[in-house]
């Protein structure tokens, strides 16, 4: 990590920009358009305004319109959860059913049965998941030719940026029925490994994939607390007589504890995201019974039975009780002196 | 900092003999097995058919080199025309995001603008709830997209995490560059383009990274909006003939002039190839950005 690392990740957050109205730095002498000179203290009209900041307005358009489009519509768009949509009369000739779409949902035990798989697999990603980057981090920090240290993060990093479709390919090849390790057994006159499509080593399997993607790339934001860290500290420690696993307890864990409580609330916030192509991928199998999650329920639900309501209305409680999880983590956030996703107003 | 050591700083102890073996073991380990099966997949895509056959699979061993399963995978069929694709796609989709997300970064990063504030908080709403994937699908069909390269490139165009990372970077620019440009009459697109964009190399390339890998690894985009199967791009022809295991040779996965030939690579040599292709982009693209991750620009937007 370099100075830039610890100057930028102290820099003034984009939501903390200076409140000065009208003023953006310009400097006063420069003539209006109107003609007369923009004064310092008044704040310029609206028109006057626009025609001083039309061209930013403008460049944010493609962005603004590309969110309106694709994010604000469709969110719009979830009113078909309060009705029984079906694609002929669109939105607007749709009957209207009231609850209906709810009262099915709430009533539907494969729903049921994927809320607890998400929660399940979002509870043994906490236990078994987050803590594996910061150990790393630790680890990598300690290394000391920073030219292996270079090349250990670039080998950690890559996976991340594989695709799951690669990832789960790869351990198919690895670990599964007709892979590399199998095939070892089988010509030794050994069963073949069965876990890749063993329903009760599910969690182990998706934990371990998630680990190998993830868990390198993980380490970046430990690596810049760890930088940040005080050395000054752990020179005095070391000649006070505090030893490595001392000044690991006292000096490196509490440097990394608000990045920990950090990330550990905003994991609660996203508790219901454990993500999609993964178990989609591996839901034959596995079997439906322990991959489905929450977002492979909502895609099977509609888009392989036609069903749209029926999915809107499973995506609409999943969206809900995240809003509500986000601002509850943030809440608590805030509670423990950090900044969480966005700040106090 | 520690990274700023050559050496052992004066205080620190010598670690014990075996901390030290242990801590080099895990270390090992760890690239072993990230770097093993990448190992694995590339020498069976490039092993000979005789290798192939007497490994029993995957070939651990190297027994001699053939680039017949990547002729094979080239010689225009399925494979071919989905790398097109992603190549396609991929390029077109990284620039599109790229331009509106730096221009929309930097109209919202001048401090007291016109409307800046709701613009923001528009943006930065869009993460605390997704639109849902049935009326976003929905969306995506009315508009005639389906089937439509378009549809794996504008829902996924504009990431709010990458246009906040970028904003954060062009704030922390000193506002005085664009002050006296504008004292000079420039215009703020010049500002951009000519000042602002060649201080920012390094954010800039970070984010069409990380834009560009999005593209490439496209999955369920493409899962929702795309059945016509000759439009596939290459993630979904991996799992369909790799991780699915459909056959080869019935599929035309291959191109026609091999098909009638001869000298074809073995099936799996053929499946180890498109896994290979699948992953050498990333790899190579990534090294060259990779520097700049060190460099706080995603810790200054993750802390902001």
């Amino acid at each position: 990590m370099t100075e830039r690392t610890v100057t930028t990740s102290e820099a003034p957050p984009p939501s903390s920009a200076p409140r000065r109205r009208g003023g953006r730095g310009r400097p006063p002498a420069v003539p209006d358009h109107r003609g007369g000179h923009a004064s310092v203290r008044a704040r310029p009209s609206l028109s006057a305004r626009l025609r001083r900041d039309w061209q930013l307005l403008l460049m944010t358009l493609p962005a603004i319109g590309l969110l309106a489009v694709f994010h604000y519509t469709p969110t719009l768009g979830n009113v078909i959860a309060f009705q029984e949509y079906n694609p002929w009369d669109g939105v607007l000739g749709s009957p209207w059913v009231g609850l209906t779409q709810f009262e099915r949902l709430f009533t539907d035990p494969r729903f049921w049965s994927a809320v607890g798989n998400t929660l399940m697999i979002a509870a043994v990603q906490l236990v078994f998941f987050f803590p594996i980057p910061i150990a790393l981090a630790i680890l990598l920090d300690s290394v000391l030719s920073p030219r292996l240290r270079l090349v250990l993060q670039s080998v950690v990093y890559m996976p991340h940026f594989f695709s799951w479709v690669l990832v789960v390919t790869l351990f198919q090849q690895i670990l599964g029925g007709a892979g590399l390790f199998s095939q070892m057994l089988r010509q030794n006159g050994y069963a073949p490994l069965e876990i890749m499509t063993d329903p009760d080593a599910f969690l182990f399997v998706v934990t371990s994939q998630m680990i190998w993607k993830d868990a390198g790339w993980g380490t970046i934001i430990f690596l810049a607390a760890l930088a940040a860290v005080n050395q000054n500290l752990y020179e005095s420690a070391a000649v006070d007589g505090a030893g490595r696993w001392r000044r690991m307890w006292h000096i490196t864990l509490p440097g990394l504890r608000p990045v920990i409580i950090l990330l550990l609330i905003l994991k609660l916030g996203d508790i219901l995201n454990v993500g999609f192509e993964q178990f989609y991928l591996q839901r034959d199998a596995f079997g439906s019974n322990v991959s489905e999650v929450l977002d492979t329920f909502i895609y099977h639900q509609t888009l392989v039975t036609g069903n749209f309501s029926a999915g809107a209305v499973a995506g609409l409680v999943k969206g809900v009780v995240g809003l509500v999880l986000i601002l509850l983590a943030n809440k608590l956030a805030h509670k423990m002196g950090e900044h969480g996703i966005y700040r106090r107003a | 900092m520690s990274t700023l050591f050559k050496d052992r700083p004066v205080w620190a102890e010598r670690p014990s003999l075996p901390a030290s073996a242990a801590k080099s073991t895990t270390l090992a380990a760890i690239a072993v097995v990230i770097v093993f099966p990448l190992y694995v997949v590339i020498l069976t895509s490039l092993s000979p058919a005789a290798a192939v056959n007497s490994a029993g699979g995957l070939v651990l061993v190297p027994q001699g080199i053939s680039f017949q399963a990547y002729a094979d995978l080239f010689s225009g069929g399925v494979v071919t025309r989905a790398v097109l694709v992603s190549l396609g796609v991929t390029a077109v989709g990284t620039l599109v995001s790229l331009v509106a997300t730096v221009l929309a970064a930097y109209g919202l990063s001048q401090p007291g603008s016109l409307w800046h504030r709701p613009l923001l908080f528009a943006v930065l709403l869009t993460f605390l709830f997704a639109p849902g994937m049935i009326p976003l699908y929905l969306l995506v069909s009315d508009l005639g997209m389906i089937d439509s390269y378009w549809s794996l490139i504008l829902p996924t165009a504009v990431n709010a995490f990458n246009l906040v990372v970028m904003r954060a970077f062009f704030m922390n620019l000193p506002q005085e560059i664009g002050d006296s440009a504008r004292v000079d009459g420039a215009s703020e697109w010049t500002i951009l383009t000519r000042l602002v964009l060649p201080m920012s190399k390094g954010v800039t390339a970070v984010v069409g990274l990380f834009y560009a890998v999005g593209y490439w690894n496209a999955f369920f985009n493409a899962i929702l909006y795309i059945n016509d199967n000759s439009k596939w791009p290459l993630q979904l022809v991996l799992r369909q003939y790799v991780q699915q295991g459909q056959q080869l040779s019935s599929s035309s996965v291959i191109g026609d002039a091999v098909q009638g030939g001869t000298a074809s690579a073995p099936n799996l040599a053929i499946q180890m190839a498109i896994v290979v292709v699948a992953l050498v982009p990333v790899t190579f693209i990534y090294p060259l950005v990779q520097k700049h991750f060190t460099k706080g620009v995603i810790i200054g937007a993750v802390k902001g």
